[in-house]
């Protein structure tokens, strides 16, 4: 199952954004896209990951054991810190949406008001 | 466009995309086999050119330093952006508010926010001290350890919320004034930058560990500047997210306070 876990990530896209387009709630439709983005986790560490690796600490493993890549790693952290920056964004948006319009549907969000 | 004329498009465009990844996935190294030159390439040089254990914080503050300077301002921005959105909101909320009092004063008492259980009270003052305590290891040992300013800020931040979940608002906001957070969040993301600069200054490369790195690998003195900016970044994070959750809690009274 060497392509096991990249099936996983297309399938968290495919099912996330599925839920991105058929939500009826904005706060709901946020966290579709979290879980678009939560298949860029699996993708990195997916990727970094060497069978038999231990992790990149170097306490009490030689500097030339068998490690996964620590560089992936430390993407998947700005990763990480991204999401939860847009996550903060978008719920002030959607604070202010509901507060303009009185619905979080994104349906009924239809007509641009000034 | 009717939902089910949308969900047909989905269904192209999806079995579309699902075609392409599965393609680009086809070149890529099977899993557990990745072939990456530069995880083990620094894995065998971290120690003797940083004293940093943690290869992970390593390649974040000092060989990605400079990415991760954006990384920071990313959160930055976001911060400065929700009191942007939220600012203006709150204006016409107070006015609601007022509207709402002078209308109809016995609707105060229907406003009343249920009181917090005690026992909710207590399980997270007591959490207070060890979460401040756990954030602020994880902030100043990322040289070491799988910990580093980015994880520790967001546990420090949440000594904060426990205080607010404990039904102490008006604590919560007291000890987190706003005027303090901005300056905290300033001087962490302003520090990052400094740190950088200052080895522009000595002629050395941007980001430059100008630090000396201490003699025992992973000790909370050793791998200069990545232990320097680790915290700064802790700092950064901390007041980043205590103001942002904060602007969504403000946002939450207001709410209570002004609609039901």
């Amino acid at each position: 199952m060497q392509v096991f876990p990249f099936l996983v990530v297309a399938w968290i896209v495919i099912v996330g954004l599925y839920g991105v387009i058929t939500s009826r709630d904005l706060i709901h439709q946020i966290v579709c896209l979290i879980v678009v983005q939560s298949s860029t986790y699996v993708l990195l560490l997916g990727v970094g990951y060497v069978t038999g690796g231990v992790a990149p600490y170097l306490f009490d493993i030689s500097p030339h054991a068998k490690a996964v890549d620590p560089v992936v790693q430390a993407l998947a952290l700005t990763d990480v810190v991204v999401e939860a920056a847009v996550t903060a964004l978008l719920l002030s948006l959607a604070i202010q949406a509901h507060k303009r319009f009185g619905t979080l549907d994104p349906h009924e969000l239809v007509e641009l008001r000034g | 466009m009717t939902p089910r004329q949308r969900l047909c498009l989905f269904a192209v465009a999806a079995a579309g995309l699902a075609a392409c990844y599965l393609w680009a996935f086809a070149g890529l190294p099977g899993f557990g086999s990745y072939p990456g030159p530069y995880g083990p390439a620094i894995m065998s040089r971290v120690i003797a050119q940083t004293n940093a254990t943690g290869a992970v914080s390593a390649i974040n503050f000092e060989y990605r330093g400079f990415d991760t300077v954006g990384e920071e301002f990313i959160l930055f921005t976001a911060a400065a952006g929700m009191s942007v959105v939220l600012r203006r909101l709150r204006g016409e909320h107070e006015e609601g508010a007022r509207e709402g009092q002078s209308s109809a004063p016995g609707a105060a008492a229907s406003r009343q926010v249920p009181a917090t259980s005690s026992s909710v009270r207590v399980v997270s003052l007591l959490l207070v001290g060890p979460t401040a305590v756990i954030g602020w290891w994880l902030a100043t040992h990322a040289q070491a350890n799988p910990s580093g300013g980015f994880q520790g800020g967001v546990i420090l931040a949440t000594a904060f919320f426990l205080i607010y979940l404990s039904g102490e608002f008006l604590a919560f906001r007291r000890l987190s004034p706003v005027a303090l957070l901005d300056v905290a969040e300033a001087v962490g993301a302003g520090g990052f930058v400094a740190v950088g600069v200052t080895a522009l200054g000595m002629s050395l490369p941007y980001l430059y560990n100008y630090l000396p790195l201490g003699t025992i690998p992973g000790a909370v003195s050793s791998s200069g500047t990545i232990a320097l900016i680790s915290f700064l970044v802790g700092i950064e994070v901390a007041a980043a997210f205590v103001l942002i959750i904060g602007e969504l809690l403000d946002q939450s009274l207001l709410r209570r306070e002004g609609s039901s």
